[in-house]
């Protein structure tokens, strides 16, 4: 009898590696499809971005001023810094789907430091540039870009602080962690977002 | 109670009229949340009509009664609130009330941001309606608020004032509500659905509410891009994405608008289809001709609606017109073939026809004015010549906000007895329809004369050119005639809800599942479910009954006809 066991229903291991092995929850559905809208969102702002672009002779700010100076080094590292907090994030979620509240709790306070660094230098950058939102399309759109940006991240931050907090007050464990999955969801969605998309566009178009 | 002083019972009485009111102000029930986005919405749609009455009155002569900025103002606010505080939300409140009906749920999916939607969709809703109150009066450029005209830079002589921002952030509301209500529709049909209600076997009201909020969710956070875009446009960026005067581009604009803006029609008239397609079936007594065509069709017409935005600027020369011509004809095919199974469900039906039913045959025959006239557009030589003329008023009126509005009276006089428990009543309703059919055929057939002649829409005068005059002033005699029908049914709404005729749990003989809970339903919808083994799961339950009861009567089964020869499907 020992070796029989009961049938075990295979998940995808992509979104076993997401979502874990149980059904996903209503609220994680919503989730889903609310990252939908904001990815419609997103490609709205970009279409509006590479528009402007196709028909600007000269991208650049109009004021004379230069764009970001020093580009090369530390936007690379912040960026850098804020797609590995993914890493911790998925820790988090694999370890409240063991039951490990202590894990999850301490991989989501290192999210938020991270990203909070990631959105004090995205402050700085504003403070230093050399031009203001009115000089022109190239100005406009890098600041509502990472704008919006930075206040998913922002967003993203207040959410996984809080989940910290309610970790430590003991909420979650392996059966109920919607809200830890979720976030994850999310803030994969918000860095990604800039590693492969606003970042190169803000940052190289030319 | 009865043996308290009259002061004591007076103060109970009032108590209970509170808590009746904070019970709704606080309610996260769905049918509670659908009845009060109609009436919120029904309330701002008779503000839109009252500003159209003014409009017909301004143009029923030559010579100007109003000035020109207040002309503008109105028209403007009478296509917002029509398009973003009626029929929207009104689709909304039809799909909060009915779908968990339909699908055999206990309530929404997040009953709790259903009540947020509704609450930010009435504060946005205010935000918008209140603007005129503010120094500059409302927005004023239209309802697709087109730069630079709202904007205030560059050659803008008269740059519009705080009502264009209010506007512009009354509508990004109104959007983060759609979107709410959308993931909250989409999740409610995925996860939420009886035992036995596979996705074959949904109403298809059902299947509108779950194509419209596809459409929704991927069209509406565009709008929402675009308005912030527009908004930081006037507020900080000088114009730099919209006006040509700093590097901007218009047509950009026009791209982002359209985008989500030639969806949005699809989104206010697939649940007016929705609620056709339940009435004729219903009242024909027969299924549905052709469900599966039907809900392909409507899929046809959702994805369709993604890639036809820029029919709206053809003119604009900054589209490519073959291709948008073609897709924009192909559409044609999909609304051809739900037209065709309409009227194969009516025919050789045992049809009745109870005022629902006739607002249903009257879509009917507005949408294929309105879907006639459509192609006449797609044609872009034609599009040319008829482009800002009132043959393009008509059109859009025939079909979505017309054919949209009589889809949503029909579903008012059918579920109406489900809401309240009594019957709206039927002679009204028949002045209702037949005053506003007459009225709105005469409002918008003279309407696309006038455009073939060449009269130019958003004008609030005209050249005295011959019989000009005379069709305004019967376009004005029309208007005031459909309002008299609207009158005619405020007051029908309004005594119906507390003295009308009572009604019965199913008093339609209806075959969807809302039909099988007490009118009006309780708190959790459903006491007991019926079985569901087909998409008419109440007309299976009558005729087993039915065949029971032969059975008693025969002794046997040798008269009973067999089921399959009755079910025609």
């Amino acid at each position: 009898m020992a070796s029989q066991t009961l049938p075990v229903k295979r998940v995808h291991p992509i979104r076993s590696f997401l979502v874990g092995e149980e059904p996903m929850t209503t609220g994680l559905w919503g989730v889903v499809f609310f990252l939908f809208t904001e990815v419609m969102f997103f490609s709205g702002l970009i279409a509006a971005m590479l528009a402007l672009h196709s028909d600007t002779p000269i991208w650049e700010p109009t004021n004379g001023g230069h764009r970001m100076e020093g580009a090369e080094f530390r936007p690379i590292f912040f960026t850098i810094a804020l797609v590995s907090t993914s890493l911790p994030m998925q820790y988090a979620a694999f370890a409240i789907r063991k039951g490990n509240r202590k894990g999850m709790v301490i991989a989501a306070l290192l999210v938020v430091v991270i990203g909070t660094a990631f959105i004090l230098n995205q402050g700085f950058e504003w403070m230093e540039a050399e031009f203001a939102i009115s000089d022109g399309p190239y100005a406009a759109t890098f600041y509502v870009l990472t704008g919006f940006h930075g206040a998913h991240v922002i967003g993203g931050i207040v959410l996984i602080f809080a989940l910290a907090l309610r970790g430590m007050l003991g909420h979650f464990d392996a059966k109920r962690n919607t809200m830890v999955e979720a976030a994850t969801l999310y803030w994969h969605f918000v860095g990604f977002l800039w590693l492969l998309v606003l970042f190169p566009l803000v940052f190289f178009l030319e | 109670m009865a043996t308290m002083a009259g002061g004591q019972t007076r103060a109970y009485a009032g108590s209970r009229v509170w808590q009746a009111i904070l019970e709704w102000l606080t309610t996260v029930d769905h049918k509670k949340i659908g009845i009060m986005y109609i009436i919120s919405a029904g309330v701002f749609g008779l503000v839109g009509m009252a500003f159209s009455l003014v409009l017909r009155t301004e143009l029923a002569e030559t010579g100007t009664i109003l000035s020109g900025e207040t002309y503008n103002q109105l028209f403007t606010m009478h296509g917002s609130i029509m398009i973003f505080l009626f029929l929207l939300p009104i689709g909304a409140g039809f799909m909060n009330y009915a779908m968990p009906l339909q699908i055999g749920a206990l309530d929404m999916a997040f009953p709790r941001i259903n009540a947020l939607s509704f609450w930010i969709f009435l504060f946005g809703g205010v935000l918008i309606a209140s603007s005129f109150a503010f120094d500059g009066g409302s927005a004023y450029a239209g309802w697709t608020a087109y730069p630079p005209i709202t904007g205030n830079t560059g050659g803008n002589i008269e740059p519009p004032g705080v009502g264009m921002d209010m506007w512009l952030i009354g509508v990004i509301l109104l959007g983060q509500a759609s979107i709410f209500g959308s993931v909250n529709f989409l999740v409610t049909i995925f996860k939420l659905r009886a035992p036995g209600m596979t996705m074959w076997r949904l109403p298809l009201f059902t299947w509108t509410t779950l194509v419209t909020a596809l459409l929704i969710l991927l069209a509406t956070p565009v709008l929402a891009g675009a308005l912030i875009l527009s908004f930081v446009d006037r507020n900080g960026a000088g114009g730099a994405f919209f006006d040509p005067a700093n590097g901007g581009q218009p047509l950009l604009w026009q791209n982002l608008f359209w985008f989500y803006s030639h969806p949005a029609v699809y989104i206010m008239i697939l649940p007016a289809m929705g609620v056709v397609s339940e009435v004729i079936s219903v009242f024909s007594r027969k299924p549905v001709f052709g469900y599966r065509s039907m809900v392909l069709a409507l899929v046809g017409i959702g994805l369709l609606g993604f890639i036809v935005w820029a029919h709206h600027m053809f003119t604009t020369g900054g589209v490519f017109l073959p291709f948008f011509m073609g897709a924009t004809f192909l559409i044609a095919v999909p609304t051809g073939v739900k037209m065709f199974n309409w009227i194969a469900t009516m025919f050789r039906g045992s049809n009745i026809y109870p005022t629902a039913m006739l607002f249903s045959i009257g879509f009917l025959m507005l949408f294929l004015i309105g879907g006639i006239t459509g192609v006449f557009h797609a044609a872009v030589p034609v599009d040319f010549a008829l482009h800002d003329t009132y043959f393009v008023v008509g059109h859009f009126h025939y079909t979505m906000s017309i054919a949209a509005t009589f889809g949503l009276l029909a579903a008012c006089y059918f579920w109406f007895p489900k809401m309240f428990g009594r019957f709206m009543n039927e002679g009204l309703g028949k002045i209702h329809f037949w005053s506003l059919f007459i009225g709105v055929n005469i409002i918008f057939f003279t309407q696309l004369l006038l455009g073939l002649d060449g009269m130019p829409r958003r004008i609030n005068d005209y050249a005295d050119n011959p019989g000009w005059e005379l069709m305004n002033q019967i376009t004005t005699v029309g208007a005031f005639l459909a309002a008299a029908g609207m009158m005619v049914f405020l007051f029908n709404v309004v005594h119906s809800m507390f003295w009308g005729e009572k009604a019965s749990d199913d008093p339609w003989e209806g075959t969807t599942l809302e039909w099988a809970t007490t009118s009006p339903p309780p708190p959790h919808n459903f006491d007991e479910l019926p079985e569901v083994r087909s998409e008419r799961p109440l007309f299976d339950r009558r005729w087993a009954a039915q065949l029971a009861e032969d059975d008693h009567h025969h002794g046997g089964g040798a008269k009973t006809p067999s089921p399959a020869a009755k079910r025609e499907d």
